[in-house]
């Protein structure tokens, strides 16, 4: 297990730059979250990690040792794709022995690490199938059993959950975590989902256009996002970013934008919202509308808790007295960064 | 009274639909194929097998029937006995040959190169040029005096003129050349299967084997190839099949010589029924090719059967 280290990355494909000068910290055993929309550079950078991709510029360190010219089966790195890439013609025993056989582990030990990493996740009754035998899940575990089984200095994983149904998903996501913190391996997730982002990593690195926006622990990308970038991608609704009068932006959360009487203490500022449109979701009720005296590219979200989940409280069509706390009111400067006053 | 109109009932034919009923559509489009089969395939056969039975001859065509007679006299000849080992060596000689120059040629045309798609085009010729054509030219390069060849090599100070080799003189040699001709006829087709099953290999399966350790070899032996192998048996058997049948190279540029060291069963049974008109005995040499084949397509088949993945 090493931290992994990168200064000033740059990757680029026919001159276009597909990672542009990230640097990146990753201490020993954290779990790292890579989180950006699609074709944001997230992926060509794990790839320049394991060593699949040869970057244009920068250092890689991985335990502290620079890694840009050492192929990948020398780096002791593993990785976990996208669809698994597992070997079909293979067995799961065969599958997870493989990494082994290519260090020559001889064949005893071999045979004893696949039972631990089997017995690990679970996939001990598996072993003699072959892959399109198996469910997602199985192949999913198969996978992540294959990627430890040598025991990598680092794991990277590239939206790992993204061919599995919703509930899966979610079971997923505790077992990896789980188990990343049993082990302590240092692990680096690559995924477009804010939800696994949020839910799965020690720290986010936001990533977009080949740059990293932000790093931070969750609470830090929520609450205080560095950018508009970083406010409107993460976050469902995302933030609200309106205009502001003096030049620069006003952001604030929806689940922040309540109705006046509900704020009680005195430091809040008060807007007139129209609601245009609500939509039910059981715990809770979104409410789309306009903001009077306010100018945004997006319709203003509201999340009202259950109290005013009631369709009468909140009518469409009408103005109402709304209000946000000024402790939660996030302020950007013209060109989208964050000022340092909240 | 009923405020919606009533449907018009338009008087359809009961043919009308016929072609949306799959049984009878299935039928009308598989007929033709197996028509052709039973007439252009089945038929011949059936009449090979009768004359390999009697002894008919041009010269005395009678259906009388002599039993398993011509295929014992076939199997007491040794001539016949080299033509089928003959058979073996070309067919399997070449594909082998074949596959290896298909292998490294789809590995060169895997790698990003400028003008690689006319190279990809070009490379298909051996395939498309009509074999006559491509065997008097390979017969010019092989030919005893004027082979290109020897002079190249000689031109080089490799070989002298007296150590020039008599390429379809020599037995050996003869059958390489025939070898090496089939070979690069067959070499394109090669490369197009290997292609085909080289990038249907999905990506994140190579990457995977990359990352855990297994380096350019490892990767091809214990990874694409397996993969590809199913691919590859089709091609192979089309290979097989096709060079055990084949008889155009043989009578083009050696005529079965010398001394029947490339003569294989096409071209023998064609000798024997054709051209000296003893029918009945050209029928029984040509069914050798039968089982034969029959093996090779039932083992192959069941390869893979057993490999699909």
């Amino acid at each position: 297990m090493a931290a992994v280290l990168t200064r000033d990355i740059v990757k680029k494909f026919n001159e276009v730059a597909a990672v542009d000068g990230i640097s990146l910290r990753v201490p020993d055993g954290e779990f790292m979250v890579l989180l950006g929309p699609s074709g944001c550079g997230k992926t060509t950078f794990l790839r320049i990690i394991c060593g699949l991709e040869q970057q244009t510029s920068g250092d890689l360190l991985i335990g502290g040792n620079i890694v840009n010219e050492i192929p990948p089966r020398a780096r002791g790195v593993a990785m976990m794709f996208q669809s698994y890439g597992l070997y079909p013609h293979y067995t799961v025993r065969n599958n997870i022995a493989f990494p082994l056989r290519t260090q020559r582990v001889p064949r005893e030990e071999i045979a004893k690490k696949v039972e631990w990493a089997s017995q690990l996740l679970g996939i001990d009754h598996l072993l003699d199938r072959r892959p399109r035998q198996l469910s997602g899940g199985e192949r999913q575990r198969v996978a992540l059993a294959r990627a430890l089984v040598r025991e990598p200095t680092a794991l990277l994983l590239d939206e790992p959950l993204s061919n599995l149904d919703a509930k899966l998903r979610t079971s997923a996501r505790q077992e990896i975590r789980n188990f990343q913190q049993r082990v302590g391996l240092t692990t680096i997730y690559v995924t477009h989902d804010q939800v696994e982002a949020m839910g799965m990593g020690d720290r986010i690195a936001v990533i977009d256009h080949g740059r990293v926006r932000q790093v931070g622990t969750p609470p830090e990308i929520y609450e205080n996002p560095a950018d508009l970038f970083v406010a409107t991608f993460v976050g469902a609704p995302p933030m609200n970013i309106v205009s502001r009068n003096g030049g620069g932006y006003l952001g604030f959360r929806p689940e922040n934008f309540l109705p006046r009487d509900m704020i009680e203490d005195g430091g809040a500022t008060e807007f007139s919202f129209r609601v245009d449109r609500s939509e039910y979701l059981g715990s809770e009720r979104i409410v789309y509308g306009v903001m009077e005296g306010f100018d945004s590219k997006q319709p203003i979200t509201a999340k009202l808790p259950p109290a005013h989940v009631a369709e009468d409280s909140i009518r469409p069509g009408e103005w109402h007295p709304f209000a946000v706390k000024n402790s939660a009111l996030r302020h950007f400067d013209t060109s989208g960064n964050r000022t340092t006053s909240h | 009274m009923s405020a919606i109109a009533e449907p018009v009932v338009k008087p359809t034919s009961r043919f009308h639909f016929i072609f949306d009923r799959r049984a009878v559509l299935e039928t009308v489009l598989i007929a033709p194929a197996i028509i052709y089969v039973l007439l252009l395939v089945g038929l011949p056969l059936l009449l090979a097998i009768y004359y390999s039975l009697s002894a008919y001859t041009i010269y005395d065509p009678t259906w009388k029937f002599v039993g398993l007679a011509n295929f014992k006299q076939i199997l007491q000849n040794p001539t016949f006995l080299d033509t089928l080992r003959n058979t073996f060596v070309f067919t399997f000689g070449s594909q082998l040959l074949g596959l290896v120059l298909g292998k490294f040629g789809a590995f060169l045309l895997l790698q990003p190169f400028p003008g690689r798609k006319i190279v990809r085009a070009l490379i298909i010729l051996p395939f498309a040029v009509p074999v006559a054509l491509a065997t008097i030219a390979w017969q010019w390069m092989f030919d005893s005096l004027y082979s290109v060849i020897n002079w190249t090599m000689i031109a080089a100070g490799i070989l002298t003129r007296e150590e020039a080799p008599n390429w379809l003189g020599n037995p050996y040699l003869a059958m390489l050349c025939i070898i090496i001709i089939n070979a690069w006829r067959f070499f394109p087709f090669a490369i197009v299967i290997f292609l085909a099953g080289i990038t249907a290999v999905p990506q994140d399966v190579i990457d995977a084997a990359t990352v855990d350790g297994a380096g350019f070899w490892r990767r091809n032996y214990q990874i694409i190839l397996p993969m590809i192998l199913p691919i590859m048996a089709i091609g192979l058997i089309f290979g097989i099949v096709f060079t055990f049948t084949d008889l155009s190279i043989v009578f083009l540029l050696t005529m079965g010589g010398p001394g029947g060291a490339t003569s294989v069963l096409g071209f023998a049974g064609f000798q024997t029924g054709i051209v000296s008109g003893d029918v009945a005995h050209g029928a029984a040499i040509s069914l050798f090719m039968l089982p034969v084949l029959l093996v090779v397509v039932i083992f192959m088949l069941r390869f893979i059967r057993r490999r699909e993945i």
